[in-house]
This record gives C-alpha cells, sequence and structure tokens, in this order.
C-alpha cells in the first residue's frame, strides 16, 4: 500500500508547557484506509492533527505527506490542499455567510479559475447531499449539515486525506450518523484516506486501523477488532469501551456462554438470538 | 425574542435598484451628496424631490419601511428647522410676538436644510434597502482596491466585514442562550429599574466576550487550514456585474447635476 502520510521520530512541545505533548512518536497512514485515532483528552491527538497538515510544527522530527515536508514553508500549500480538517466545532469553522460561499473559500485561497470553481462547488455540495441549501446561512443549518458543508469545501479542493479532529463530538446522534456516513461514502467510493481523531470507541469501531495514544505515546495500534481485545489497555487510556463489548462482558460475567467480542450492536444481537440453536 | 431582529435593513426584491452593481449605487450615493448641495431655491429643491421620489418608486420598497428609515432623524430635522426660524434674520418679519421676530427668509432657510436631510436619508436608505450587507461588501472592496497602493488592507478590511456579517446571528443566537441560562437561574432582564437591568447584563457580556475569542481562535485556524494566506494570489466566487443601467444610472445623476447647476440661484 502506498504510504500517504510519515510521522518520524516526532516531539511537541507547546511554549506555556512543561512536558512534551508528543513524544518521539512514528507512525505511517496508507492510500484508502480509514484510521481511527483514539485517545483520552490530553493524549496529544488534537496536537498530532495540526502538525499533520503544518498547522503546528514538531519541535524536532518530520512530518511528510506525500514527500512535501511541513517544514518546508514553500510546500505547506501544498499538503494543505491535500489534507483537509474538519474540527470540533460546525459554527467556528464556517467562513461564508452562505453554503456557496463557504465551500468556495478553500478554492478561492488556492487560487482556483471560477469557471472552475462553480463547477467543483456544485459537484462537492452534492457529493454530500446538500443541493437544496446552496443559498442557505449557516444559522439556518443544522450541526450535521455544517460539518458536511465543512467536507463539501475539504473535498472541492480535491483532497488526498480527510481529518475528522472530533468533528462529530459536537452532533446529536443524527448529525453524527450523516457525518460519518458522508465520510464513509467518500472513503469508498473515491479511495479518500480519513484519519478520525476521536474519543468515541463506537465510531473507531468502523475504522480499518486503531491507533491509541496516551501521553503524547502510541500505547497500541491493530485492528479494531484486535485493539478491542484488550479491554484493560482501553482502560489504561481513560477509553470507555463501545456498548455492545461492555454489555458482551457483563453477560459472560452473568455465566452467558458468547465466544467471542462482539464490536457493533448487530453482532452482538445476532450472537445472542443464535446462541442456543447453535448448539 | 431576538428573534425579529434584523440585520442590516435588506429587503428582498427584484427590482431595478436591486440589480444594480453595488459599485453603481455606492458611487451615486457619493455623487448625490454633493448634488444635494446644488441646490438653493424651490425649483432645484423640487427637482432633487421628484428625483427622490422616483428613486423610491423605482426600488419598489414599501413606504412604510422609508418612513421607518426616516422616524430616527425626525428630531434633528425639526430642531434644525426650529434653529433656522430663531437665528436667520433675513427678508421680511412675517410675525412679531415683540421679543420674538420670524423672518420669511428664515422659514425658507429651514424647509430648505430640513429637505436636505430629509433627501439624503432618504437616497443613502435606499441603498441599504435594496442591497445586502455582502454585496455592499464587495462593492467597496472593488472601489477602495486602488488604495492597496499606499497599502490600505482593503482586502482585509472587507474580509473582517463578512465575517463579521456571517458571525452576527450566531452571536445572537448565543446571547440568547446565555440570557435563558442566566433566567433560569433567576436573573432579570427585562424588569425592575434601570440600573439593576444594565448590571444585569454584564454576566451575560462576560461570558460571550469569552466565547468571541475563542470562536476568533477557532476560525483563524480552519482558516489557515484550508489553505488562507492574505489576499495575494486569491480568485474570487463572486462577482459583479456592471450593466449599462449602471452607466446609465450614474449619467443621470450627471445630468441631474448639471440641470441643477445651471437652475440654481447664482450670486
Amino acid at each position: 500500500m502506498k504510504e500517504l502520510i510519515t510521522v518520524n521520530n516526532v516531539s511537541f512541545q507547546y511554549p506555556s508547557e512543561e512536558n512534551l505533548t508528543l513524544a518521539d512518536l512514528s507512525l505511517s497512514v496508507y492510500k484508502g484506509e480509514w484510521l481511527a485515532i483514539v485517545g483520552h483528552n490530553g493524549s496529544g491527538k488534537s496536537t498530532l492533527a495540526k502538525l499533520l497538515n503544518g498547522l503546528l510544527l514538531p519541535t524536532s522530527g518530520e512530518v511528510k505527506v506525500e514527500n512535501y515536508t511541513t517544514a518546508n514553508e514553500k510546500e505547506l500549500w501544498e499538503i494543505r490542499r491535500r489534507v483537509g480538517i474538519v474540527f470540533q466545532n460546525p459554527d467556528n469553522q464556517f467562513v461564508g455567510t452562505s453554503v456557496r460561499d463557504d465551500v468556495a473559500f478553500g478554492l478561492e485561497n488556492f487560487g482556483v479559475p471560477r469557471d472552475e470553481m462553480i463547477e467543483r462547488i456544485e459537484t462537492s455540495i452534492a457529493r454530500v447531499n446538500m443541493q437544496g441549501f446552496i443559498e442557505s446561512e449557516p444559522h439556518h443549518l443544522s450541526g450535521g449539515q455544517k460539518q458536511r458543508v465543512a467536507i463539501a469545501g475539504i473535498i472541492a479542493q480535491k483532497p488526498s486525506i480527510i481529518i475528522l479532529d472530533e468533528a462529530t463530538s459536537m452532533l446529536d446522534p443524527m448529525g453524527r450518523k450523516e457525518v460519518i456516513d458522508t465520510v464513509k461514502q467518500l472513503n469508498e467510493e473515491e479511495g479518500i484516506t480519513v484519519i478520525s481523531i476521536t474519543h468515541d470507541l463506537e465510531e473507531a469501531v468502523r475504522a480499518d486501523r486503531v491507533i491509541v495514544m496516551k501521553q503524547g505515546a502510541i500505547l497500541t495500534t491493530g485492528s479494531p477488532r484486535e485493539v478491542f481485545q484488550n479491554e484493560a489497555l482501553l482502560l489504561d487510556a481513560g477509553l470507555d469501551l463501545p456498548f455492545s463489548l461492555k454489555l458482551g462482558l457483563a453477560l459472560r460475567d452473568y455465566g452467558v456462554s458468547l465466544k467471542e467480542q462482539h464490536l457493533t450492536q448487530e453482532e452482538l444481537v445476532d450472537a445472542l438470538w443464535t446462541l442456543k440453536s447453535a448448539d | 425574542m431576538l428573534d425579529n431582529v434584523i440585520i442590516g435593513q435588506y429587503i428582498p426584491g427584484t427590482s431595478v435598484l436591486h440589480k444594480m452593481d453595488p459599485r453603481a449605487k455606492l458611487l451615486g450615493i457619493f455623487v448625490f451628496i454633493f448634488v444635494v448641495f446644488l441646490a438653493n431655491n424651490w425649483l432645484t429643491y423640487g427637482i432633487l424631490g421628484v428625483f427622490a421620489v422616483a428613486a423610491i418608486l423605482l426600488s419598489q420598497v414599501s413606504l412604510r419601511y422609508m418612513y421607518k428609515g426616516l422616524k430616527p432623524i425626525f428630531f434633528i430635522v425639526i430642531f434644525t428647522f426650529i434653529l433656522h426660524i430663531l437665528m436667520t434674520k433675513q427678508g421680511e418679519v412675517v410675525y412679531d410676538l415683540g421679543w420674538l421676530k420670524i423672518y420669511n427668509g428664515g422659514v425658507k432657510q429651514g424647509v430648505f436644510i430640513s429637505l436636505r436631510l430629509v433627501y439624503l436619508v432618504l437616497v443613502t436608505s435606499l441603498l441599504t434597502l435594496t442591497t445586502t450587507p455582502i454585496d455592499i461588501t464587495d462593492g467597496l472592496e472593488y472601489l477602495l482596491a486602488p488604495f492597496k497602493r499606499v497599502k490600505l488592507p482593503v482586502h482585509e478590511f472587507a474580509l473582517m466585514m463578512s465575517i463579521s456579517l456571517r458571525f452576527i446571528p450566531t452571536l445572537l443566537q448565543e446571547t440568547e442562550k446565555i440570557m435563558k441560562a442566566q433566567m433560569a437561574r433567576g436573573a432579570e432582564f427585562t424588569a425592575g429599574p434601570v440600573k439593576e437591568r444594565i448590571k444585569a447584563f454584564v454576566p451575560l457580556l462576560v461570558p460571550l466576550f469569552i466565547s468571541s475569542f475563542k470562536r476568533a481562535e477557532d476560525l483563524a485556524l480552519a482558516m489557515e487550514a484550508r489553505g488562507y494566506r492574505g489576499g495575494e494570489g486569491r480568485t474570487r466566487l463572486r462577482v459583479l456585474h456592471w450593466g449599462f443601467r449602471d452607466t446609465g444610472a450614474l449619467l443621470l445623476l450627471l445630468i441631474l447635476a448639471a440641470v441643477l447647476i445651471v437652475l440654481r440661484t447664482h450670486g
């Protein structure tokens, strides 16, 4: 698999803080994958997101995106076009006075000619299912809709990576589903690499690969199934297990003979209603 | 409670004035302000009046809104009128109270100055009534572009305006939320003595300020993440279209100016 992002021995320290926020961290992100980075508050995961597109520069080490490095200021713009970030607060990243203006903002910054801009705006707004809202003003949109507009703004730039930096944490369950489904579709149909930074393990269950962070270092990495095998480790990282896992554990303690772990509610339900018929 | 706060006073419509290029409207207002000062007799003030009424009719904005725009200046109009009647001592005495003599020159001057004020307010409010704030911002950015040479941050200024416009409703919503939270805990914003009510706004403003700074920080980060690096090398989605009617409107204003120069009382 092609390596899109390479993080080499990166350390980072905020000037106002005594401890390193990230300590000698290395990781790779591959083309087309959905990578979830999970961790408790203060584990350094959001700092990592900002390092990946050069909003922050590492104190030591190197961040490379498709052979561009964030340390080189001339290449920073190439990186920012390729790596889009959806931030946590839906309101605070909406720059334009309407949906159309907001999607245009990034394109204007990169100097895309107007005719092409109009075309790209329409396709990307259609891509996130916001066709009917092109003239809408932000205060008439729900949180989920605003996040989808933010995604449209990013895909209009034809990026290779979308980072969701806690992008669903301020949304209601409906909005959360809208956003995750939209990104999932982009990931599957267009092969856009997704890095989802979250403390919500339910969201991480849907990833191809999970990285667990604690105190600026990587605790473990693997497929969701592998990572969630190790409950003690997740609890140590200060994370709350997904509901179906917790219920599965409780049931096993109670004496129900569940054979394996169930990451999603459907899996658990299926296992439970076929429990006796298997014998 | 804050739902009925209208941002700006734009009234959507499809009139000729609505369709005009905001640059033409801005330039037009600029010229009109000078033209108004050319009038100095009944005939020229009459012509200006016909022009102002024609512009209002063309805009298809209901007279109720025009009246609303005039209401705040009624006091100033009446005040200047009375001031002129009392202070100007020209022409014949039309009324004699013994200690106070009113001259017809004073009455005339008072009417003229009042009309001048009314015309100015009517025509300038037509700009905000028929142009969206964001169009006015765009128009200003284009018109002020030459001043970039003298290092005037025109692009930044326009971006600041459009971001403020975008955040006004958001901050209003937030204000309402904070107010409700405070009211739920017994704060009183609408009743009680004025002093108490002003005091009650302090706990409203503090959280609003703090969150605005947080927003500004987030927004700056989001803008940078999306490749913002100032006005250099930037293309624009919003374009303005200068048409025949815009040139026509400005020509009409120049003709009006010429007519007033000919007809005004000289000497």
